[in-house]
């Protein structure tokens, strides 16, 4: 009997951590289909980023209460995982508690468990209310429609089941404990789920055995379930939180890159030597002539895309948007989920297709992202600050302005204006530059 | 009110044979606009005041390119770069202060990789300098007590983490300084950046500006304080907006110094 549940687990372990694997690898191959970008530089202060920022949760703090919950839930998860390791033991080699040896120590490491077990459960709780109750506003944008907002909720079904079934598991355990019932040596510290033991009292210990295996079973495969939900889920940010933060831009978010594309042709242009007909020929041995802009994922750099899929879809970005704010369509977020999205359509592409990707008449501009959308941004990166994981909507945003206004030449008009004013008279108004210096004698 | 002030240009200066500690880039508004050349002018006369050896492009300046770049026009901004930093190169310009926020992260930021390396520096940061080397005194308590906020610029504040130069300037005011409920790191955005000066706002249900302006309201100042000919205008306009120009004037940090000195 004891072998068959063992092979069973392996199975199932294998099959979860499988399945799991082979969509880490998709996401990888999907972060890849990014333009190259070299984020390497200074690593000392990129760990120290990813410490204080993923690690650390520095930025979840700047609005307390959600912080504080959320480093409760994020603490639970990060140590109720120790469990999963005896857990992983017991399961594979047929063993009952293969840690209990460590005996005060134990005791006081399944004590705490407990602990952070409820207070997850009250922070998970109040994380409900106030999607479900309270409903803070940054959850009701229109693009938090259909699935994010299952998928917010479901999450914490989720968690609120696994850290039940993990009481109701160690409140059976306890009571054979107690009734000293074979292979339940006597480990651990109870102190919330000792508080289930009267319930149990008129069970018979196959009844107990049945709920503490049944509960054991739920648990781990739960937690396997839990752990292949991530792909699919904006909970994936609990694992790329970290290279996030460690990729993310370390210069003053005040500069934006210059196209070296550009930079090229500009020198070529003001180079009154250049000759305009070595040009082409110089640029045979480049591959095509580089795409200003970006119209669609692939034209954002990898890091752009792991952003994507970093996004808690916590909505601080948008609330602290201006635009947002006073009712535009823009909302920061918005760019990041549309971002993602389109990325797994493109994904689903390559895989239903041999590896190739076919084209399908769609793009992130447009079929995704309006260009009001980004007509409505102030470059003011209240999204960048805002962003508990170091994401940056700003930057895509960019990108897409520079295809419309280089590739397509489509501007609002007003826009365009503006620039033939700097192009012909050296200031966005249409004044002289001679007339620069008048201010001096007015 | 002196109204003579000096404003040497770079070409004046190279004639002479002299050169400047530093060129003070006016940028296109504080050139051509009305109200941002009050600003201009305040700070020449600080200038003026501490002595400062400076100068002016002129009509050598042109466009940074910065609004041109926030379109999203990588290639117009990088000709005007270029072209700018042709012009500072050639007079070995080692230093810049400017009193737009704007000019101030592209010529910090944006040049250095296209050959135009300075020290850039706000006007907010140079005018505490001149402060705190005792090069400027701030007299007369005009200012004293009064009620003022500030409004961070976001390409000064977020954009580039200057917070505290001109809050401190403000402060030498013995004014009370007066806080929004997002400022700094999450200050509200005037409405201007991104190009959003030079064109009409998307649909939604409020501006911009008038947002940023009730916030400063609700702090009930007698002056709100800028940093950036941009927000200046925003600001101003949300006043009016709201009626209230008789009541609360919108100015720059250098005019309070300026004014604050009877210059
Ligand atoms: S940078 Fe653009 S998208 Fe981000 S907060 Fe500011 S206006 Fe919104
Ligand atoms: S981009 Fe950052 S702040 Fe915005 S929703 Fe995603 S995780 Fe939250």
């Amino acid at each position: 009997m004891s072998y068959i549940s063992q092979i069973l687990f392996a199975v199932v372990l294998v099959a979860g951590i499988g399945y799991f694997a082979i969509n880490v690898k998709k996401l990888v191959r999907n972060i890849r289909l990014g333009r190259a970008i070299d984020r390497t530089d200074n690593k000392a202060e990129r760990w120290k980023n990813m410490v204080r920022i993923a690690l650390g949760q520095q930025k979840m703090v700047v609005r307390p209460l959600a912080g504080f919950l959320h480093i409760i839930v994020y603490a639970g998860f990060i140590i109720i995982n120790i469990e999963v390791l005896e857990i992983i033991i017991d399961g594979l080699f047929g063993t009952h508690r293969i840690f209990s040896f460590l005996g005060g120590f134990y005791s006081f490491l399944i004590a705490s468990f407990e602990i952070l077990a409820v207070l997850v459960i009250v922070a998970v709780a109040v994380f409900w209310a106030r999607r479900n109750i309270v409903k803070l506003k940054r959850f009701f944008y229109p693009e938090m429609k259909g699935w994010p907002k299952s998928d917010g909720n479901i999450i914490l079904y989720f968690e609120a089941v696994l850290m039940c079934l993990f009481l109701a598991m160690n409140g059976a355990d306890y009571s054979l404990q107690q009734m000293g019932a074979e292979h339940y040596t006597m480990a651990g510290s109870f102190p919330v789920s000792q508080f289930l033991v009267p319930w149990f009292e008129n069970y018979s210990t196959a009844t107990l055995i049945f709920i503490e295996r049944t509960a054991w079973w739920l648990h781990i495969v739960g937690i396997l379930a839990f752990l292949n939900y991530l792909y699919f889920s904006k909970h994936l940010h609990i694992l790329l939180a970290f290279p996030n933060t460690w990729y993310a831009n370390l210069k003053p978010k005040g500069e934006f890159n210059n196209l070296e594309s550009v930079t090229k042709e500009v020198q070529l242009m003001m180079d009154p030597n250049a000759d305009p007909f070595a040009a082409p020929a110089e640029d045979k041995g480049d591959d095509m002539p580089e795409k200003f802009g970006a119209s669609d994922v692939s034209d954002l750099n990898w890091v752009q895309l792991l952003n994507a899929y970093t996004c808690t879809e916590c909505g601080r970005c948008t609330s602290e948007c201006p635009a947002s704010q006073t009712g535009k369509k823009l909302s920061p977020r918005k760019i990041m989920m549309d971002t993602r999205d389109r990325l797994e359509e493109v994904g689903k592409n390559i895989d239903a297709n041999k590896g190739e990707f076919k084209e399908d008449g769609k793009q992130l501009l447009d079929d995704y992202i309006s260009r009001e959308e980004l007509w409505a941004c102030t470059t003011c990166n209240a999204c960048v600050e805002a962003c508990p994981v170091s994401i940056n909507p700003l930057s895509i945003i960019m990108d897409m302005r520079r295809y419309l206004v280089m590739e397509q030449s489509a501007a609002p008009m007003e826009l365009n204006n503006m620039m033939g004013n700097i192009e012909n008279n050296a200031a966005p108004w249409p004044y002289n530059q001679m007339d620069r210096l008048n201010w001096k004698n007015e | 009110m002196s109204d003579t002030i000096k404003v040497p240009t770079m070409a004046e200066m190279m004639a002479e044979g002299k050169s400047p500690e530093v060129l003070f880039w006016v940028g296109c508004s504080g050139s051509f606009d009305d109200r941002a050349k009050k600003i201009t002018k305040a700070f020449v006369k600080l200038l003026n005041k501490a002595n400062v050896s400076f100068a002016v492009l002129g009509t050598e300046e042109s466009c940074t390119g910065d609004p041109a770049k926030r379109a999203g026009n990588e290639m117009l901004f990088q000709m005007q770069a270029m072209t700018n930093i042709e012009v500072l190169n050639g007079y070995e310009v080692k230093k810049i202060v400017t009193a737009c926020p704007h000019c101030f992260n592209t010529l910090k930021n944006e040049y250095p990789s296209l050959g135009g390396n300075y020290d850039v520096v706000h006007h907010t940061q140079f005018l505490r300098s001149l402060l705190s080397e005792g090069k400027l005194t701030i007299e007369g308590g005009k200012f004293k007590g009064k009620r003022i906020t500030f409004h961070d610029p976001c390409y000064l504040g977020r954009a580039n983490n200057v917070y505290e130069a001109p809050r401190d300037l403000i402060q030498k005011l013995d004014a009370e300084l007066v806080e929004m409920k997002s400022c700094k790191k999450r200050g509200l955005c005037c409405g201007a950046g991104g190009a959003q000066m030079f064109k009409e706002p998307e649909k939604g249900n409020k501006d911009i500006n008038i947002e940023r302006t009730e916030q400063a309201l609700e702090t009930k100042p007698e002056i709100i304080a800028a940093g950036c000919p941009f927000c200046n205008t925003m600001l101003t306009d949300g006043i009016k907006n709201k009626e209230k120009e008789a009541q609360i004037a919108v100015m720059d940090v250098a005019e309070l110094i300026a004014n604050a000195g009877d210059l």
